[in-house]
């Protein structure tokens, strides 16, 4: 400290001017730095403003040629150069549909065991496999759901539900007609398996993010584990489970290779849960090589454009309830 | 407590709870043997194409019998490892930016949603933005194209993982380096990243998974290619779209080739992904 106070003053000169040429080096380190990050993080934006201009463009012929209507058309028909998107579009929310309703109580299940009933040394083990169901290639589900799933479920399963729910007034029409195993209520179910492990792992964070002083109150008061869940656990995180059902939605919507192999490829709409079908993604990856028609291949651009849109909208409304309960959880 | 046990209020809600728990666990169940049933059908059916010939022949034309996926694999690994060396800069890069300005900055926290969106849209729609922006223009389908369209799959993965570590990195760490006077990009990379290494290496470990078993997006990029090339700017032939062509068909010897290529498909995938998880768990910042 001596030292410096008894510096002659051209040496504090000199060193002060070294210090502020490094800061200004380093200003300028620091200004390239964030441009060259951010340009890297922009790619992302541009990309999905690359892919909704392109699909706009693709589809761009085909919506001038059937305007509006497009979306409720029912012929598609490749032979007449006629296309509408109804069978597609129906397909695909009716499939996402079976799977919400047999993937939510599963995964609710499935989240509700992780967090509250499963013994410590099991947690681990039983997550992981959980996660591993994520990982399994969708091909991988197809093949399964074609091959061993679709005969078995044909055999059993359908007969069993026609003979009991097919008999129902109102509904009873959706259970009818041959069990071939292939078909819309199949690629739900598959779609279901494939949706349970995102659900559920969103479930589970957010199931434990409650904080244990209201959980240990209500078990205070005497509730039983069920009711603590019911009552406590999950109105606490209910902006999370929609959100997390949401996100599975979203994956169900555009997924294509599970249901390609087993929705049945058929360009008709029958009121049967039994009959094949097809969704806008199975649709897109069985036409799309060899649509030959210029018409033809924008149809599958505005059935693109279709899937994508309902996509973001989904993802998007599944993203900003789930930001909504992570704020909640840096206030509790 | 007996005259508790014996309350008609009080044992209705009791049994709800053993209904709600033994649905509960019964989920659980019906989760793990969906795991094992499809990975025990793998093992049975493709175990038997799994001989040296899978990795030595290439696969067979229409009719004729044997026949490999040597064509196959090559083209699937030298795909998903373009497609990595590409993500990879790009998505710790970005990830870095979400990580460092994402507090302070709009553009950081749009990127950040829709990185979060991009990593559920359906990757089918990925490939046919390939196919329109390149495909279409160069007038050929090539392992490029294919290389492409995973690596916009892998992007946001790593953007993702990389941004979630770099949070979790302790401010006191940072302010350290601050205050021996580093510039922020020299704490960025050489403290605040260097410190979550193995959370990055798990960020990369999971986009190669994920890609790896991707199908919908080669069908219009790389396509398929009978023979053996490696020449990236020529239609690939790759795993995914060889068992989905394989599968489909009507060939006995396909089909077999289908589930061998199916087996080593899941399993490398898994494998992969309980490597990340093992990386993560022995170098995770405590």
């Amino acid at each position: 400290m001596n030292a410096e106070i008894t510096m002659p003053a051209t040496a504090v000169l000199i060193e002060d001017r070294a210090m502020r040429s490094t800061m200004r080096k380093q200003r300028i380190q620091d200004w390239f730095f964030h441009k060259i990050t951010m340009s890297f993080a922009l790619t992302v934006l541009f990309v999905l403003v690359g892919i909704i201009v392109s699909l706009m463009i693709g589809a761009w012929p085909a919506l001038k040629e059937f305007g509006p209507a497009f979306v409720s058309t029912v012929e598609w028909d490749p032979v007449n150069d006629q296309y509408g998107a109804a069978i597609a579009i129906v397909g695909t929310l009716v499939t996402s549909a079976i799977a919400l309703l047999i993937a939510f109580p599963v995964s609710f299940g499935i989240a509700l065991f992780l967090t509250e009933v499963c013994p410590a040394w099991l947690r681990r083990p039983l997550g992981t496999a959980v996660e591993l169901l994520a990982g399994v290639p969708s091909i991988i589900y197809g093949m399964w759901g074609l091959f061993v799933f679709a005969p078995l479920f044909g055999d059993y399963v359908q007969p069993l539900l026609k003979s009991t729910l097919g008999a129902l007034p109102w509904i009873g029409v959706l259970f009818k007609g041959p069990t071939m195993g292939i078909g819309i209520l199949t690629a739900g179910v598959i779609l279901a398996v494939m949706i349970i492990p995102f659900i559920s792992s969103v479930m589970r964070d957010v199931f434990e993010i409650v904080p244990a002083v209201l959980k240990e109150s209500a078990y205070g008061l005497g509730c039983t584990r069920w009711e603590v869940v019911r009552k406590v656990v999950l109105p606490y995180t209910k902006n999370g489970v929609v959100g997390g059902v949401m996100l599975g939605l979203g994956r169900a919507l555009g997924e294509t290779m599970a249901v390609t192999f087993v929705i049945g490829n058929a360009n008709k709409l029958g009121a049967s849960l039994f009959s094949p079908g097809n969704s806008i993604a199975s649709t897109l990856a069985n036409e799309f090589a060899e649509a030959s028609s210029q018409l033809h291949v924008s149809s599958l651009f505005a059935l693109a454009l279709i899937l994508f849109v309902i996509t973001l909208i989904v993802l998007s409304a599944a993203k900003l309830m789930l930001m909504g309960l992570s704020r909640k959880e840096g206030v509790k | 407590m007996i005259g508790n046990a014996m309350n008609p209020v009080y044992r209705k809600r009791l049994r709800k709870h053993r209904l709600g728990m033994f649905l509960s666990v019964a989920a659980m169940s019906l989760g793990v043997a969906v795991l094992l049933w499809i990975l025990g059908t793998l093992l049975v059916n493709g175990f038997s194409a799994l001989t040296m010939d899978m990795f030595t022949a290439d696969t067979p034309a229409p009719g004729s019998e044997g026949g490999g996926l040597r064509n196959a694999i090559l083209g699937s690994l030298m795909m998903v490892g373009l497609s990595t060396a590409v993500s990879t800069p790009i998505g710790i890069l970005a990830g870095i930016y979400l990580a460092e300005y994402g507090e302070e900055n709009k553009v950081a926290q749009v990127t950040r949603f829709v990185t979060d969106i991009m990593l559920s849209a359906p990757s089918i729609v990925i490939g046919l933005f390939v196919y329109a922006l390149y495909v279409a223009n160069v007038k050929h389908f090539s392992g490029y194209a294919g290389s492409i369209a995973l690596s916009l799959i892998a992007i946001p993965v790593v953007v993702r993982t990389t941004d979630n570590m770099l949070r979790l990195v302790p401010n006191s760490l940072l302010e350290a380096a601050f205050a021996l006077g580093a510039p922020r990009w020299k704490v960025a990379m050489l403290v605040r990243l260097r410190a979550v290494k193995a959370g990055v290496v798990t960020g990369v470990l999971l986009a190669v998974a994920r890609v790896s078993g991707e199908t919908a997006p080669l069908l219009f990029t790389a396509l398929n290619n009978q023979f053996f090339s490696a020449d990236m700017n020529q239609p690939l032939a790759n795993l995914p779209v060889v068992i989905y062509q394989f599968a489909m068909s009507p060939y006995d010897n396909w089909r077999s080739l289908a589930w061998g290529g199916a087996l080593l498909v899941t399993f490398s995938v898994l494998a992969l992904n309980i490597l990340s998880r093992t990386v993560f768990a022995q170098k995770a910042p405590k």
